[in-house]
C-alpha cells in the first residue's frame, strides 16, 4: 500500500515544496530590494535630521511627488524612457564585457542631432515620419562616435574604459559647440537649438502627460534581455563577455562582436537622447547635461543585468529623482540630496548582496 | 607681438598650466598606484571632492592653507576607507561602489556647501608663493614655474619619489604583484588584501590633496561640483602613463596647459567657445591613441576583487 502511494504523493509535495520555494524565493527578492532600501533611507534621514531638516516631512513629500500623486507618478514615468533606453544599452555592453562608461557623450550627442534634425524634417515631411527619421540619425550618430573605442578595443587591444570615459567628455564638449555654433536657434538670446513644436512630438500616453517614449523604452530593454538570453546572438556576446580566449577557440569572430556590441550599446544611448528630447524637452540648451549614465551603470549592476530587474531599479530612481526635485523646491533641501540618497541606497543594496551570498554560502557549507 | 603672445600673457599662461595641472598630477598618481595594486577606483572624482571641501573647510576656520591640505586630505582618505573596506576587504563591485561614492560626494558636498557658505560664497587670500633664487629671475620661464606655492615643488618631486617606489623598494614590487598575480603574492607570505589596502588609503590621500589644492590655491574658494571631472581625468591620465608617474606628469601638464588656454582665451575675449579648447586635450590623446595605440599594459587582475583560495 504504501509503495502505491509513496511516489504520488511525494511528486504532490515535490510540487508543492518547489510552489513554496518559488513563492519563498520570490519573498526573498522582494526583502532582499525592500530591507535595504528602507536601511538606506534611514541612513540617508540621519544625514537630513544633521542639516536640520525632517526627515519624515522630506520623505513623504518625495514620495507623495514622486510617486503617488497623479502629477508625479506621470512625471515619474516619462523620465523612465530616456532611462530605459540607457539602460538597455549598457546590458548589452556589460553583458558582453566591455565597460562602455561613455554613455553620457554618446547620449547628449544623440540628443543634440534629434534636436536639430526633428524641427526641420516636420516640415518637410508628416510628422512620424520624420520622427522615425530624427531617431535614425540620433542613434546612427551615436554609433559612429562609438566607432573609435570600439575599433581601437577591437584591432589594438586599447582599454575601453579610457578611451570611452574620454569620448564622453569628447562628446559632451562636442555637443555643446554644436549648439552654440552649428545648430543654434538665431531667433533666441540663449544659445539653443530650434524647439520642436509641442504637437510634432511623441504623443502623450491616453490622457495623461506621460510620454509614449516610456512604450519605446520598455520595448527596447525587454528586446535586449530576450535577445541576451534567448538568441543565439546573445549567447555569442555572453561567451565573448565571460571569457574573450576562449570565445576565439570556440571560432567566434571576436572582433567584429566587439564592434557590434558597441554600436547596440552606443545605439540605444543615442536613441536615449533621441527620445528625451523628442519626448519631452523639444530642444537643447546649451550646457545641458543630465548625467544620467552615471546613475544608471551602478542601477545596471545591481540589476545583475537583468533587465526586467533593470526596470525596476529604473522606477526606483526616476521616483527619486522626480520626488527629489519637488522636495528640492519646497523644503529648501538642495536637489544634491537626492544624488546623496541614491548612493546610499546603491551602496546599501550592494551590501545585502554581498551579506545574502554569504549567508547561503555558510548555509550550503 | 603685443597682447595676446606677449611676454606676461605667457607666462601667466604657463603659470595658470602649472596650477591647473596639479590636481590632476596628484589624482593621476593617486589612481596609477591603486591600479597598480589592482584597484580601479572610480570613486577617485567623489575622492576629490571631499578634499576639496574639507580642505576648504580646514583653510577657511584655521586660516592656515597647510592644516587646509592636511583636512583635504584626511577628506579624501576617510572616502578611501570606505572604498578599501567595501570593494577591498569584502570585494564588492569596484564599478558599483565607485560610482556610488563619486555620486554620493558629489552630493553631500553640494548640499553642505548650501548650508554653510551658499549665501556668502567666502574666498580665500591668494596663495603665498615661494620663490626659487635665480631661477625665477629667468624670463616668462621664471615666473611661470619657479613662483608657485611650495607644495607645487612637493607635487612634482612626488612624481620622482613614486618612481623610486616603484623601481626600488619592496613595498613598489608588492603593489605590481597584488595588481598582476595577487595569488603569487599571497603565496610569498604578504597579505594582498593589507597591500591593497595602502594602496586605495594612499590614493585617497593623494586626490584629497589635489582636490584641496583645486579649491585652495586653484580656485580660492568651494562651489559644488568643483573637481568638474577631474578625478576621471586623473583615471584618463593613470592608464595612459602604463604605470610610469613621469607620464603623469607629462600629460597633466598637456591637460593643465589646455584648461589654462581656456581661461587665457576668455580673459582676452576671444569669441571661440572654450568647449572647442577642452576638446583639444582628448582629440590628441585620441589620435595618439589611435596611431600608436599598442595593448595598454594594465595590471592582469585589474578590477577583480581577491579572495583566498577562489578559482
Amino acid at each position: 500500500m504504501s509503495i502505491d502511494t509513496a511516489p504520488t504523493t511525494s511528486a504532490a509535495a515535490l510540487d508543492a515544496t518547489s510552489a513554496a520555494a518559488t513563492r519563498r524565493d520570490i519573498l526573498h527578492r522582494l526583502l532582499m530590494t525592500l530591507g535595504p532600501i528602507l536601511i538606506a533611507l534611514v541612513i540617508a534621514g540621519c544625514i537630513l535630521l544633521a542639516v536640520g531638516v525632517d526627515p519624515l516631512a522630506y520623505y513623504g513629500f518625495v514620495l507623495e511627488k514622486g510617486l503617488f500623486s497623479p502629477l508625479g507618478i506621470q512625471q515619474t514615468l516619462t523620465r523612465m524612457a530616456p532611462l530605459l533606453f540607457l539602460a538597455a544599452g549598457l546590458i548589452v555592453a556589460f553583458r558582453a564585457g566591455m565597460w562602455n562608461l561613455g554613455g553620457d557623450g554618446q547620449f547628449l550627442l544623440g540628443a543634440v542631432t534629434a534636436a536639430a534634425s526633428a524641427p526641420v524634417l516636420v516640415q518637410i515631411m508628416p510628422s512620424w515620419l520624420a520622427l522615425t527619421f530624427s531617431f535614425l540619425i540620433a542613434m546612427a550618430v551615436a554609433m559612429i562616435w562609438s566607432l573609435v573605442p570600439a575599433l581601437l578595443r577591437a584591432y589594438q587591444g586599447v582599454n575601453e574604459i579610457i578611451t570611452t570615459l574620454m569620448m564622453t567628455f569628447l562628446g559632451t564638449s562636442l555637443a555643446n559647440v554644436l549648439v552654440k555654433l552649428v545648430f543654434r536657434d538665431p531667433s533666441t538670446t540663449v544659445p539653443q537649438t530650434r524647439t520642436l513644436p509641442v504637437e510634432d512630438r511623441l504623443p502623450r500616453l491616453f490622457e495623461t502627460t506621460i510620454t509614449s517614449g516610456l512604450l519605446l523604452g520598455l520595448a527596447a530593454i525587454i528586446i535586449v534581455h530576450l535577445v541576451m538570453t534567448r538568441t543565439a546572438f546573445g549567447l555569442k556576446l555572453r561567451i565573448v563577455g565571460a571569457n574573450p580566449r576562449a570565445a576565439v577557440h570556440a571560432g567566434l569572430g571576436v572582433s567584429g562582436l566587439t564592434v557590434t556590441v558597441f554600436a547596440i550599446s552606443a545605439g540605444l544611448a543615442g536613441l536615449a537622447g533621441a527620445v528625451d528630447i523628442i519626448g519631452v524637452q523639444g530642444n537643447v540648451r546649451a550646457d545641458w547635461n543630465p548625467a544620467y549614465g552615471l546613475a544608471v551603470i551602478p542601477a545596471v549592476f545591481l540589476a545583475r543585468m537583468n533587465g526586467f530587474a533593470a526596470i525596476g531599479f529604473v522606477f526606483l530612481l526616476s521616483v527619486l529623482s522626480i520626488g527629489g526635485e519637488s522636495a528640492a523646491r519646497r523644503l529648501g533641501v538642495p536637489n544634491h540630496f537626492t544624488l546623496v540618497l541614491v548612493s546610499i541606497v546603491l551602496i546599501v543594496l550592494a551590501l545585502a548582496e554581498y551579506v545574502d551570498h554569504r549567508y547561503n554560502q555558510s548555509r550550503k557549507a | 607681438m603685443t597682447g595676446l603672445f606677449s611676454e606676461v600673457f605667457l607666462s601667466a599662461l604657463l603659470f595658470g598650466a602649472v596650477t591647473a595641472a596639479i590636481p590632476l598630477l596628484l589624482a593621476g598618481l593617486g589612481e596609477q598606484m591603486s591600479e597598480k595594486a589592482g584597484v580601479l577606483n572610480i570613486g577617485i572624482e567623489g575622492m576629490m571632492l571631499a578634499g576639496a571641501y574639507l580642505g576648504f573647510v580646514g583653510a577657511f576656520y584655521s586660516g592656515s592653507l597647510w592644516l587646509g591640505f592636511l583636512t583635504g586630505a584626511a577628506g579624501g582618505v576617510a572616502v578611501a576607507l570606505i572604498m578599501a573596506l567595501l570593494c577591498v576587504r569584502i570585494g564588492l563591485n569596484q564599478i558599483v561602489i565607485g560610482i556610488a561614492l563619486t555620486l554620493g560626494l558629489e552630493g553631500l558636498t553640494a548640499l553642505l556647501h548650501h548650508f554653510q557658505f551658499s549665501r556668502s560664497y567666502p574666498r580665500l587670500p591668494a596663495a603665498d608663493a615661494t620663490v626659487i633664487p635665480l631661477l625665477s629671475d629667468i624670463p616668462v620661464v621664471g615666473p611661470a614655474f619657479f613662483k608657485h606655492h611650495l607644495i607645487v615643488y612637493l607635487a612634482v618631486a612626488l612624481v620622482f619619489g613614486m618612481g623610486y617606489l616603484y623601481r626600488r623598494t619592496q613595498l613598489g614590487l608588492n603593489l605590481q604583484a597584488a595588481g598582476d598575480k595577487p595569488a603569487a603574492l599571497d603565496v610569498a607570505g604578504i597579505d594582498v588584501i593589507r597591500t591593497r589596502t595602502i594602496a586605495v588609503l594612499t590614493t585617497g590621500a593623494l586626490a584629497g590633496l589635489g582636490g584641496a589644492f583645486l579649491a585652495n590655491v586653484g580656485a580660492g574658494l568651494f562651489i559644488p561640483f568643483i573637481t568638474n571631472g577631474a578625478g576621471f581625468l586623473g583615471i584618463v591620465l593613470a592608464m595612459l602613463a602604463r604605470g610610469r608617474p613621469v607620464w603623469v606628469l607629462f600629460g597633466a601638464l598637456l591637460f593643465g596647459v589646455c584648461l589654462s588656454l581656456t581661461t587665457a582665451m576668455q580673459v582676452a575675449g576671444i569669441n571661440i567657445p572654450t568647449d572647442v579648447i577642452q576638446m583639444l586635450p582628448f582629440l590628441a590623446v585620441m589620435i595618439m591613441l589611435v596611431l600608436f595605440g599598442r595593448r595598454a599594459s594594465l595590471p592582469a587582475a585589474l578590477g577583480i576583487p581577491y579572495e583566498r583560495g577562489a578559482r
